[in-house]
């Protein structure tokens, strides 16, 4: 076989429906699928197609979360934001999981709350803003009852689902093995959920950050998505950029977080 | 023969109205105590209802079932029960697994130190009986669905249960280790003096375990007919080639297909290979 026809066999081998790959080539084509869209950020803003107002390039983007930091707060803004989502998310997982658990496992709970759960998490969060500015006032509450609003509701159902999908056979083992009910719920519900539990949590926790920017639109004078949103009326669009990114590497730093914690908590799933 | 589990005019129905399917029609059976008894039968002929009731999984629609002339109440300690599978917890290790009851509040009930130990010697015999030993420290994903189906059989025997009902334990077992775990659970039913209720779609698997092999017919269900093994108490492999083996296996096997109104239709398996033949002709 000629050398060409060796590579073009490996380029097959690549595309195997939901085939394997080495660590080496995965994070190969990982950092290929993370430079291309830079590479096309940078080589647009420098081709001059576009106005520099609409389009900065990355590096004025770099410079510009640089001074942001130095002269303007950025560490604060990183604070209060990171302290909003966290204290919405905190609150809802704090509430969701219980009732979640409760509707998973109990029929007549599940026909109360959950028909309820599936109508309010249709309506938009950031229509109860008004709402919110009049019951909750316009401090710190406001901004995390918002994001608990954006997140509740969906995390109740997921953690309903969750539950409903540990096997009944686990159930029944433990019912023939003379489990009581509260036995049943805390020594097989609850541990057979946890490993799905904590992705619902990682999962909700990206809509949490999402919601940010809609909850720092209430009268908030500090945090990411403020500063977004009054760069805009600056036209600072390298600042508009920044923040948006910020917010994003924040998130994949604590995306990663949980994967890291699903590895150390439930060593169980990842040995074979 | 003293008489363990007594079933009588067991009724069961699933659903109401028109949709009404009656899954047990007057079930009457009396079961021995240490015996062996296999139920086999067509698909829903309502030997995996039986025994859920018997393991008080269901309940009755009407009729009775008695365990030491007492009405089942639920489940309870004395009937253990093996699934077919996901039923192992894959949180806890194997050892875990099997001690799992010794954490439930039914288990503990006036415990006294020595009762505590005696069952952590127990939960060691059960590890060495059913050869776990060098896997007492794993998860079960980590194990063959033979090993597998051995923690589940270990976990249900820990308690002592009088009564070990099996719901098609082995089905998912490819067939060698299947005679494996066969001739492990045959040793046992002998060790422990359970009795055991097996159920299975497996003829052979059924006389080779059984003293008694319960067949089962259909719509609506019910117990059809009643063959005694007539194999020696001590069991091998090569018997299943007795003739006597053999003769009890088509005996049976016919029944249940008389019952489940399904056959293979010779008929229109001609008419396709006709058909096939002369569409082959035209080209």
């Amino acid at each position: 076989m000629s050398s060409r026809n060796k590579i073009l066999a490996r380029w097959d081998s690549l595309w195997v429906i939901r085939g394997e790959l080495s660590r080496r080539t995965y994070l190969l084509f990982a950092l290929f699928g993370m430079l291309v869209p830079l590479a096309a950020w940078w080589g647009l803003s420098v081709s001059g197609w576009m106005d520099k107002v609409f389009m900065p390039g990355p590096m004025e983007v770099v410079s510009r979360a640089y001074t942001w930091f130095m002269d303007d707060e950025l560490s604060h803004d990183i604070w209060i934001s990171t302290y909003r989502v966290m204290a919405g998310f905190a609150l809802s997982a704090v509430l969701a999981i219980p009732i979640g658990l409760m509707i998973g496992t109990y029929r007549p709970v599940q026909a109360m709350l959950e028909p309820l759960t599936d109508f309010i998490r249709y309506m938009p969060a950031v229509a109860f803003i008004p709402l919110v500015m009049l019951w909750v006032g316009i401090d710190e509450s406001s901004k995390i009852a918002i994001i608990f609003i954006g997140t509740f509701f969906q995390m109740v159902l997921m953690v309903a689902e969750d539950v409903r999908r540990v096997p009944i056979t686990q159930i029944e083992a433990a019912q023939t093995m003379g489990a009581s009910r509260g036995e049943i719920v805390s020594l097989v519900i609850v541990p057979s959920a946890k490993p799905a539990l904590l992705d619902t949590l990682r999962v909700t926790m990206g809509w949490a950050w999402t919601y940010l920017v809609v909850a720092e639109l209430v009268a908030a004078n500090s945090g990411l998505g403020y500063s977004i949103l009054r760069a805009q009326r600056f036209m600072q669009t390298d600042k508009i950029f920044a923040g948006i990114i910020l917010i994003g590497l924040i998130g994949l730093t604590i995306d990663q977080l949980f994967r890291w914690l699903h590895r150390r908590n439930f060593p169980w799933m990842y040995k074979k | 023969m003293t008489i363990k589990i007594s079933i009588q005019a067991a009724h069961k129905t699933f659903g109401s109205g028109d949709k009404a399917i009656v899954a047990l029609q007057e079930v009457n059976l009396e079961i021995g105590s240490n015996e062996f008894v296999t139920f086999v039968g067509a698909s829903g002929c309502g030997k995996s209802t039986l025994l859920r009731c018997i393991g008080g999984l269901e309940t009755l629609s009407s009729g009775s079932i008695k365990v030491d002339g007492v009405d089942i109440n639920g489940p309870g300690v004395d009937r253990a029960m093996v699934f077919q599978h996901y039923s192992l917890y894959p949180w806890l290790t194997v050892t875990e697994n099997i001690k799992f009851s010794r954490k439930l509040r039914a288990g503990r009930e006036d415990l006294t130190s020595s009762d505590v130990e005696a069952a952590s010697g127990r939960a060691d015999a059960l590890i060495n009986l059913m050869g776990l030993n060098h896997v007492r420290d794993a998860y079960p994903n980590q194990l063959s669905g033979g090993m597998q189906q051995r923690v589940a059989i270990a976990r249900a025997l820990l308690p002592r249960p009088q009564i070990l009902l099996m719901d098609e334990p082995f089905g998912a077992l490819d067939a060698q280790t299947r005679e494996v775990m066969h001739d492990m659970i045959l040793h046992v039913s002998k060790l422990e003096k359970t009795t055991i209720v097996f159920v299975t779609h497996d003829v052979e698997e059924a006389i080779y375990l059984g003293q008694r092999v319960v067949v089962m017919a259909p719509r609506p269900g019910r117990v059809d007919s009643i063959y005694q093994v007539e194999l020696p108490e001590e069991r091998n492999q090569d018997m299943k080639l007795d003739p006597g083996f053999l003769q009890q296996k088509k005996a049976i096997l016919t029944r249940i297909r008389e019952t489940a109104g399904m056959h293979t239709d010779y008929e229109l398996l001609e008419r396709m290979t006709q058909q096939a033949a002369q569409q082959n002709d035209m080209q």
